[in-house]
């Protein structure tokens, strides 16, 4: 038997793992396993571009135009609820 | 009052967990005026995390200003288990659930549910794979609103995960211990986010938000 041989997983398995491989958080051999699997499915190529494609999109400052920008003055008026704190003495 | 020339010089020797435990330990002793250098670092964070649940900026800010707050009333009660920001991401994801439970009762009942929906498998629509994205993209208007709606559309416990991990860069254990779960439900809700997310945002690389084909394809064999 070719000792580089590698078992086949199912597309439902490469799926539950394509966060995690995203990640870097499975095993070396898990890795290869996934990798020759989407060497010849295109739908799990797909849901991995796809789904990589959407994490350079989100952790791209612009593209949620400042959703997550704090608010003009949200600053000041912490500030100066801080002060007025009681536990501020 | 601020932080003294002399103390500058002294903690730009140290390492900034150095000098927020430095920070932390003057505050517990009574030196309050302090708080506001040591969280200052994190009130994107923290706003956004009170954001990944209640979804409005008006709601997120007084959830996050609330959690500073108190944050600085239970400040003694800090013991280092966990980093500090990590620490004020959990009061701030109880300040803003809170919030939701006295207001919304009952339009947010999967809050409640916590990790329900956990283990059910979610297997991804068959989109065409994408181009690559150009830079100009980013700038469309319609990706961005599309980006926000795909956002708005997912349940509070996937939105949290998927905002504290990859749009605020907490780590999985990080992640893990702001919102009292395992790693484990970590893993499995950022897998279900991010197919989510993709599954929302591809027919428009595949059609209207790149040059080519009008309508996607699908892609499966079978």
């Amino acid at each position: 038997m070719d000792e580089h041989h590698i078992i086949e997983i199912s597309c439902e398995h490469v799926i539950q793992e394509i966060s995690n491989y995203i990640d870097g958080e499975i095993t070396p051999e898990l890795r290869s396993r996934i990798e020759e699997h989407i060497r010849g499915c295109r739908h799990c190529a797909a849901v991995l571009d796809g789904t990589t494609n959407t994490l350079r999109l989100i952790a791209d400052g612009r593209a949620f135009d400042g959703l997550f920008d704090l608010p003009p003055g949200f600053s000041e008026r912490l500030r100066q609820r801080l002060a007025t704190h009681p536990e501020s003495a | 009052m601020g932080l003294s020339h002399d103390d500058c010089m002294r903690t730009t020797a140290t390492t900034p967990n150095q000098r927020e435990a430095d920070l932390i330990a003057r505050i517990k002793a009574g030196e309050r005026d302090l708080f506001y250098e040591l969280i200052q670092p994190y009130q994107r964070t923290v706003y956004a995390a009170a954001f990944s649940v209640l979804g409005n900026a008006s709601d997120a800010e007084d959830a996050a200003q609330e959690a500073f707050l108190k944050a600085l009333t239970h400040l003694g009660q800090f013991r280092a288990e966990a980093k500090f920001s990590t620490w004020l991401v959990q009061i701030t994801l109880n300040e803003a659930r809170l919030r939701i439970r006295k207001d919304r009762k009952g339009l947010y009942s999967s809050i409640d549910e916590g990790g329900q929906d956990d283990d059910g498998e979610y297997f991804p629509i068959d989109y065409a794979d994408w181009r690559d994205i150009p830079s100009e993209t980013l700038q469309r208007k319609e990706l961005k609103e599309a980006l926000q709606r795909a956002l708005a559309s997912l349940k509070p416990i996937y939105r949290e995960v998927l905002v504290l991990r990859d749009i605020e860069h907490l780590s999985i254990s990080e992640t893990a211990t702001a919102l009292d779960i395992t790693e484990a439900s970590v893993k499995t809700r950022l897998l279900r986010a991010r197919l989510m997310m993709r599954d929302a945002l591809a027919p428009g690389f595949d059609g209207s938000w790149s040059v080519g084909s009008p309508t996607y394809k699908k892609v499966r064999p079978f």
